[in-house]
């Protein structure tokens, strides 16, 4: 069994700390080269294959990410 | 490009989002600093065991003076140091309510230890959360009572030196002598397990206080990154390496008994850094 994950980012609220990058089995987030309303690179998925784990939600210092799972 | 699946972003597929018992308020600590985390992973108990109505904070003086912003629970501001005797008047004064002080290690183990080596002593029925990043943060960076030795700060450019500044302080194993403790012990929240495992035990924290048997004692190791002069990635790294080996991770007292291989008696506190600081 398998499952599929997708994470929301508040990128208004993320400070780009990066922990989540580290945090990431999968390597699927990356900060982005954008910045938010307070000049901060916010993270985000940039690849297909995200498990659902919640890894990236739980080391999240600021609770920005919201983890989204089915199985497949 | 972010990737945005739609079809799995339904209210029905949410494992995991921040609790309603934190506000929606941005955190001024720096990007990357445990006290989100463990701001986040207190709420998240208190929201577990349905508490949130009879649930009292005690905010320190430090970083995380502004705790009471973060938190959608009732909340009181104590002087610097003196979060335990404020929970201890709570405490006596509402037997039904949870009470819980959280602190870090300049308020918790310089200014406040009086209290808190008392509040321990006394065996008040509350459950203390203590930071220990090993460096004052808020006044920017000076040292610590649980300054590493060697660890540069503000105010020990050269690192700490036994000679003159002394050993840093392991207030755990010293309040967990105490019999007024039932629970101690030490985690930390530098990876996703560990944040688990810290939650499972603010959780057991929050329990302890219905059997009424003394104070439950939750140390968190935490990166200080700004304080440190690191990423925060690699301040996490530099803890593990760093901090576990001056203070080793895990339960140190269980219901009131000392666990077995855990010497608290320890001495050698001065294990070389691995990579000086700044």
């Amino acid at each position: 069994m398998a499952f599929k994950g997708q994470i929301v980012v508040d990128t208004d609220r993320c400070k780009g700390c990066g922990l989540c990058v580290e945090a990431c089995p999968m390597h699927v987030i990356e900060l982005s080269k954008h910045v938010n309303g307070k000049g901060y690179n916010y993270s985000e998925p940039v690849k297909e294959g995200c498990i659902g784990c919640a890894s990236c939600a739980l080391i999240c210092p600021d609770g920005v990410i919201s983890v989204y799972k089915v199985k497949c | 490009m972010a990737i945005m699946n739609q079809d799995i972003v339904k209210p029905e597929n949410l494992v995991y989002t921040k609790t309603k018992v934190l506000t929606d308020a941005v955190m001024h600590y720096c990007p990357g600093c445990g006290h989100g985390t463990t701001h986040r992973i207190v709420a998240e108990v208190i929201d577990e065991l349905g508490i949130q109505d009879k649930t009292v904070g005690i905010a320190p003086v430090g970083c995380s003076v502004l705790a009471y912003n973060y938190f959608d629970v009732d909340f009181e501001e104590a002087a610097h140091g003196r979060a335990p005797a404020l929970a201890t008047a709570v405490k006596r004064l509402n037997p039904d309510l949870y009470v819980f002080t959280y602190q870090g290690d300049g308020d918790l183990a310089a200014i406040g230890t009086a209290e808190t080596i008392h509040a321990c002593n006394r065996g008040e029925n509350i459950t203390m959360v203590f930071i220990n990043n090993g460096i004052y943060g808020m006044t920017g960076g000076q040292m610590a009572p649980t300054t590493l030795v060697g660890m540069k700060s503000q105010t020990t450019p050269y690192g700490r030196n036994v000679e003159r500044n002394g050993y840093p302080l392991r207030i755990t194993e010293l309040l967990a002598t105490l019999p007024g403790t039932y629970y101690v012990t030490r985690q930390s929240v530098h990876t996703p397990a560990a944040v688990r495992k810290a939650k499972a035990a603010i959780k057991k924290g929050f329990e302890n206080q219905k059997l009424k048997k003394g104070v439950s004692f939750i140390e968190i190791l935490s990166s200080c990154n700004s304080g440190w002069k690191m990423t925060p990635v690699q301040a996490n790294k530099w803890m593990e390496e760093n901090m576990f080996p001056n203070y080793p991770v895990g339960d140190i007292k269980v219901d009131g008994k000392i666990v077995e291989n855990v010497d608290i008696n320890r001495i050698v506190v001065d294990h070389p850094l691995t990579v000086v600081n700044q």
